[in-house]
């Protein structure tokens, strides 16, 4: 009997299958809309949390002056070289410590130039940024303590400058010194915000410091803590260390911040899934009306058949088996809308994370959801026609002109 | 539906109407549509039920029909009394043992012939293959075996209302109802249909109880009963006379 009543529903939708299909418009753009919020969220979600991870595993970044900006921050001293070694040595849940400087300058080839940043580190800095070098080598314990001008260039400024041609052993100027290429690294691409990570190249921090900078200040400190379960931890050291190093009193504000970028990763993780929350929920809404439009349907078609259920109810129909058609019915409608929606959302969020450059998950919960939740829509919108189509009383809807 | 069948009481009659009365609506706009009816229909009969409008007689064949029930009196269906059962019995017992032939065939559009034949059939849980299998034979029953898969659209009047009776014989019913059958057609579809009923009646004993208004319908039945003012005002077995035509206005 319920087969019956199913193929009896199908035969229905069919029968004014352009009707239908403008019915379940509704139901096909909520749940179209649902799912390409859900996987777009998803993807920027993951997105983001993944070039955060491709910043640096278990990465800390100590910058001087207050976590909060502002116009009450004095300009904070600067940090040292020392500060990085003392936290090498004293913090006992970091793996590596790079300090940082970096400066903008323009970098020369032959009759080529490109405008980068020039960064002064150690050798540290690319395990902690996560670098590898791609040709050549990383610098020799003499080049880093001797301040020797040589460099190792980001994929992006050695394809600018050098093209196809080898750079290893290439003189190149920096601002106004002349640098010798001893390595390359290989490329990262892009971050989230758009950065091109591989715009730079690095210089042993000793040299940066004594010809580019011109003073011993370093500008941040990289480290990485020895697993991602101690990143917390290694910043509560830090912070206590850097308090006692600075010689800031109980209750002071802070001269200096400590970044944790799973910290920042996860904040950025919740805004994204708080937005995703959101959007799918207005598109939940549309979900709603798309019933609603279903129960208006459904609502003329009842009154349209008058007649038909009468028939029936003289024939033998039961109220409930009345009720179970026109419900089938509306379920019928709203499960091929939530069909034609999956469709639709798929495609939708499939051609927006190409055209965002976002990684397209299927997400397949929040398929199964939608398509739950506009059965469920089925069943709810549909019940109320139906029943008016079971109370009927037959000889009244027979008479129905 | 054992509560439908006679069981033990196999002579109970078919249809008992022990001075049944029917009232619409309540005080000042109350209407009496049945004032102590009182009727009995054996197996095997064709009654035709006539009356002015207004009569009762539309009112008795939804009765007959288990559409309605009585407000008081009885209605007794094979001994069963209809007017204690709920909308479900009253539905089960259309399903089992009743056939519904309308005036305006009340077939489903854009639906073939066959398929509406089979509608009474899928109430009562018949498989797909049995059910196409008996409403084709119903068809060629009514003659129309060769117009199987044509749409209401396109088959006459006459046709139509031969479709709809063969979906009302489909299921072998105790009791054939007929409202107005004649009454959407011309004179010779009208004859054709009463002699396709009249050969039901006859060949296959199916009981029919018709209501019309057309006097000359009465030439084909075995019996005719008027109604006047909610009660049966003349019954062709009791071998009275009829009443003078004057006293319709």
């Amino acid at each position: 009997m319920i087969w019956a009543t199913i193929v009896m529903a199908i035969r229905e939708i069919r029968r004014n299958s352009m009707r239908s299909v403008l019915t379940t418009l509704g139901i096909v753009i909520g749940v179209g809309s649902v799912i390409a919020m859900v996987t777009l969220g998803r993807g920027a979600t993951a997105k983001i949390t993944a070039d955060i991870a491709n910043m640096g595993t278990n990465l800390l970044i100590v910058t001087p002056g207050s976590e909060r900006r502002g116009p009450t921050s004095a300009t904070a001293p600067a940090l040292k070289l020392e500060d990085a070694k003392a936290i090498e040595r004293e913090v006992n849940a970091v793996a590596k410590v790079a300090p940082i400087s970096s400066r903008g300058a323009l970098i020369v080839y032959g009759n080529k130039n490109w405008s980068s940043t020039v960064t002064g580190s150690t050798n540290d800095y690319f395990v902690v940024r996560g670098f590898t070098i791609a040709t050549g080598q990383s610098f020799s314990d003499a080049q880093l303590q001797g301040g020797t001008p040589v460099c190792i260039l980001g994929e992006t400024v050695r394809k600018e400058l050098f093209g196809p041609q080898d750079p290893l052993g290439a003189a190149i100027r920096v601002g106004n010194v002349a640098c010798n290429v001893v390595g390359t690294l290989a490329s990262k691409g892009q971050s989230t915000f758009g950065q091109d990570q591989d715009d730079f190249i690095v210089m042993p921090l000793g040299a940066f410091q004594r010809r580019i900078a011109g003073s011993n200040d370093v500008g941040s400190i990289f480290v990485s803590a020895s697993s991602d379960k101690l990143t917390t931890k290694a910043k509560q050291q830090i912070e206590s260390l850097m308090h006692e190093r600075r010689r800031i009193a109980l209750g002071q504000a802070n001269d200096f911040a400590v970044q944790d970028m799973k910290e920042i990763s996860n904040t950025l993780g919740s805004v994204t899934g708080a937005l995703t929350a959101l959007l799918g929920a207005i598109a939940g809404v549309s979900l709603l009306v798309g019933g609603i439009g279903i129960m208006n349907i459904m609502l003329v078609s009842v009154t349209e058949r008058t007649r038909e259920i009468g028939l029936r109810l003289a024939i033998g129909a039961t109220g409930g088996e009345v009720l179970m058609q026109f419900l089938v019915e509306a379920v019928a409608l709203s499960t091929l809308g939530g069909a034609l929606g999956i469709l639709f959302g798929l495609t939708l969020s499939f051609v927006a994370t190409r055209l965002l450059k976002l990684p397209f998950t299927v997400v397949p919960d929040i398929i199964l959801i939608a398509v739950g939740f506009s059965a469920t829509i089925g069943v709810g919108f549909g019940f109320f026609p139906a029943r008016k189509a079971a109370r009927l009383n037959p000889i009244e809807a027979l008479r129905h002109e | 539906m054992s509560s439908g069948t006679p069981g033990a009481n196999e002579v109970a009659p078919l249809i008992e109407v022990l001075n049944v009365t029917k009232v619409y609506g309540q005080g000042e706009s109350e209407v009496r549509a049945l004032d102590g009816a009182t009727l009995r229909i054996d197996d095997g009969e064709f009654v035709a039920v006539m009356g002015a409008s207004g009569s009762g007689k539309s009112t008795c064949l939804n009765m007959l029909g288990c559409l309605d029930v009585p407000t008081s009196g009885q209605y007794l269906f094979r001994g069963v009394d209809v007017g204690k059962l709920d909308a479900h019995q009253l539905a089960l017992l259309r399903r089992n043992y009743l056939g519904f032939v309308f005036q305006g065939f009340n077939l489903l559009a854009r639906t073939s012939a066959v398929e509406n034949v089979e509608l009474p059939l899928v109430y009562r849980r018949v498989g797909a293959a049995e059910r196409r299998r008996r409403a084709l034979r119903a068809l060629d029953d009514v003659g129309l075996g060769d117009r199987a898969r044509h749409t209401p659209a396109e088959l006459s009047g006459g046709q139509q209302q031969r479709v709809a009776i063969a979906r009302a014989i489909v299921t072998e019913p105790q009791l054939l109802l007929a409202d107005e059958p004649t009454g959407n057609l011309d004179s010779a579809r009208k004859v054709e249909v009463m002699k396709l009923l009249v050969e039901l009646n006859r060949t296959r004993g199916i009981t029919i109880a018709m209501v019309t208004h057309e006097s000359e319908m009465a030439e084909f039945v075995s019996r005719t009963v008027t109604f006047k003012d909610g009660v049966v005002a003349w019954d062709s077995k009791s071998g009275e006379p009829p009443p003078p035509r004057s006293v319709r206005p």
